[in-house]
């Protein structure tokens, strides 16, 4: 089992065991090893100098606001530029050529829904977590478990994504191979994140994140620049190089349909796929968690328009990287290597600068992967001691120390449940992972934001309502899906491509891998019908909220807490 | 709860500023600008995604070199995407942030909660 390629795509997959002898050779492991061991101790010591002594649950959670919105609007690209964008679009973009660039594009327009509708007004009525503005003025007890729960949810899956993909990352990168050698570089990835997140927290953590954008950006930079140099930055000559490279696919990879045009059911799970990218991202609960490390709502608007730049000109990069990797590379040494799609931009490196451009590469791989997953911990350890500890079991009657001692001690437990999952998984297709969690946030959590800032009507029924409604036909639409079960094997006799991969065990029903296509109207709909049935309105608190939420007043005194 | 019957300065701040003109016009101004735009850029998202995925010999018709329709059209998305993101911060930045400056410091003494 543990010799299956894994057909991630889109998170970097685990291929433990036999590598074959000519991509052991790729690089040397000992300079990766040591350019990411630099970037761990030249960011502790970043995080140690910046980390301020005693911690104020507002410091912990949000560095108190005191991020310029320039600064966090990299620190978001680097949260969210993972290994998924960095290593799995590039090598979509070289085995399926515009089938990867489409998907690009749909991380990047999604964050028009975070620009337009959900940043700045998520600034002004909120303070620590998500739950603040989901429960401003609905039932507090209720609303808050329920979006814990949705929280909770998308970032376990999130987090178990990261931590499994650091796993395969490394029989990639380091040349190490084995079981035992891939669990104890996930125990290190998670052990070095707590550290990251107990010492610095958010501001430590904003600022691994800062040095990881700019170094990933500059070199994906670099490597468009030398690859576009080698065809005389001719965009059409490097495609055509592309296209020789690859007489299997040849002037396929120009037009999209070489992956999801294959029958009906891809089509449609892509247009699945679409809506939940789109609607998913102004969703995501460390994504939201980043609008309150700012002061105000114009440094949030600053915040997402920087993080556009970045993010928009990283995926262009991208798209010559990974057009570069099938034309220099090819898509034939890149199936032949393990982690197969997410090593096309690594291999790309070899072939540019050797062994040296490949160490940093892989340095910077990693580095991707602590600085998602620290911003990931952070936001589930303040959703756990705000909303469930404080607002919930302690009924707002605890003191910030304590609260923040419960974080720590969150941080630790989510940390330590990241490395065991990451260590069971590490060898299981994983890969639709990423995808439920931009669905369950599309589903579960966008609806219920949008309609607290912008319908008068909204209330805690149709708050719960479409919470649970859109996290539960989520999850249940993809246990039965064929992601868990039912795939036919892609070779006579062989496994099945689902995260089951006995092709005999087949409960799938739902035909889409995508369920957001069904999950996200659903959610929408409950949280209209809930509301419709029920009577409960509190006009004054609406009035507070929406004055706030379009002004801006009382932003400043919260940030004494 | 009923404060029908009060007077306009008993009333809770909140409410009072929210019945104002001027809140109202900040009210309508905001979502005058992003309700449109947000349903031009979903629209012209999965006109893309559509026209990717049922015309897909459309979208691989060159047009010049190996420049496909298709990839124009999604550059195009990275055109608006960074347009729209210039636009709107220049408005708000212009239109919106003053008023809503002027009406929150008139709150300046309400106590929150």
């Amino acid at each position: 089992m543990a010799f299956l390629p894994s057909l991630a795509s889109v998170v970097p997959s685990a291929v433990p065991g036999a590598l074959p002898a000519e991509t052991t050779s790729v690089g040397s492991p000992a300079l990766n090893i040591s350019i990411f061991v630099g970037f761990v101790l030249v960011t502790l010591v970043v995080i140690i100098k910046v980390a301020s002594g005693k911690k104020s649950a507002g410091e912990f959670y949000t560095a108190s606001g005191g991020f310029s919105g320039r600064q966090n609007g990299v620190a978001i690209a680097g949260d969210y530029l993972s290994a998924a964008s960095f290593l799995g679009i590039a090598g979509a973009i070289a085995l399926q050529g515009y089938d990867g660039f489409l998907y690009s594009i749909g991380f990047l327009v999604a964050w028009l829904v975070a620009l337009l509708l959900v940043a700045e007004l998520m600034r002004n009525t909120g303070r620590l977590t998500m739950a603040d503005v989901l429960s401003y003025r609905l039932k507090q007890r209720p609303v808050r478990i329920a979006t814990a729960v949705s929280v909770l949810a998308v970032s376990f899956f999130y987090l178990l994504a990261q931590m499994a993909g650091a796993g395969g990352l490394v029989s990639l990168l380091l040349g190490v191979s084995g079981d035992a050698a891939q669990n104890i570089v996930i125990a290190v990835v998670g052990i070095v994140m707590i550290t990251y997140v107990l010492i610095g927290g958010m501001r430590g953590t904003t600022w691994v994140q800062i040095i990881k954008a700019v170094l990933l950006i500059a070199a994906t930079a670099i490597m468009t620049v030398w690859v576009l140099g080698k065809y005389g930055f001719n965009l059409s000559g490097l495609f055509q190089g592309a296209i020789d490279k690859n007489p299997a696919v040849g002037e396929k990879l120009l037009e999209p349909g070489v992956k999801y045009g294959v029958n009906m059911t891809t089509k449609i799970d892509f247009i699945s796929l679409s809506l939940a990218l789109v609607l998913g991202t102004a969703g995501l609960p460390h994504v939201l968690q980043r609008f309150y490390t700012v002061p105000t709502s114009k440094q949030a608007r600053k915040s997402v328009e920087w993080a556009i730049w970045l993010i928009g000109g990283f995926y262009l990069l991208t798209l010559v990287v990974g057009y570069g990797a099938g034309a220099l590379v090819g898509a034939e040494e890149i199936n032949a290597a393990p982690g197969k799609a997410n090593s096309a931009a690594p291999l790309l490196a070899f072939e540019l600068g050797g062994s040296t451009f490949l160490g940093i590469i892989s340095g910077i791989a990693f580095a991707t992967i602590l600085a998602v997953v620290a911003g990931l911990t952070i936001t589930a350890s303040a959703t756990f001691a705000h909303d469930i500890y404080k607002e919930v079991i302690k009924k707002g009657e605890s003191t910030s120390d304590q609260e923040v001692k419960v974080a720590r001690i969150a941080a630790l437990v989510i940390g330590a449940v990241a490395i065991l999952g990451g260590m069971f998984a590490k060898s299981q297709n994983i890969a639709f992972l990423v995808a439920l969690a931009f669905a369950v946030a599309a589903s579960a959590n966008l609806p219920t934001i949008l309609y607290s800032l912008f319908w008068k009507r909204f209330n805690t029924r149709g708050a719960l309502w479409s919470i649970y409604g859109g996290l539960i036909s989520t999850i249940g639409l993809i246990i039965f899906s064929p992601v868990v079960s039912g795939k036919a094997p892609l070779v006579e006799g062989g496994p099945s491509p689902s995260m089951i991969t006995n092709p005999d065990i087949d409960f799938s029903w739902f035909p889409l891998d995508n369920p957001g296509l069904v999950t996200i109207p659903l959610a929408f709909f409950l949280g209209w019908l809930g509301t419709v049935t029920s009577s409960e309105y509190n006009a004054q608190k609406y009035a507070e909220m929406e004055v706030r939420s379009l002004t801006g007043h009382g932003v400043a005194k919260a940030l004494d807490h | 709860m009923s404060n029908d019957a009060r007077t306009r300065g008993d009333e809770d701040p909140y409410v009072a500023m929210q019945a104002t003109d001027e809140f109202q016009e900040l009210r309508r101004k905001f979502r005058g600008f992003v309700f449109p735009m947000t349903a031009f850029f979903l629209v012209w998202y999965f006109v893309y995604v559509l026209l990717s995925i049922f015309a897909p010999g459309f979208m691989g018709t060159k047009v010049f070199g190996n420049i496909t329709i298709g990839l124009l059209f999604g550059l195009g998305q990275f055109v608006t995407t960074f347009a729209i993101t210039f636009i709107y911060a220049r408005w708000a930045n212009r239109e919106l942030d003053p008023l809503a400056d002027k009406l929150g410091s008139r709150l300046d003494g309400v106590k929150e909660h």
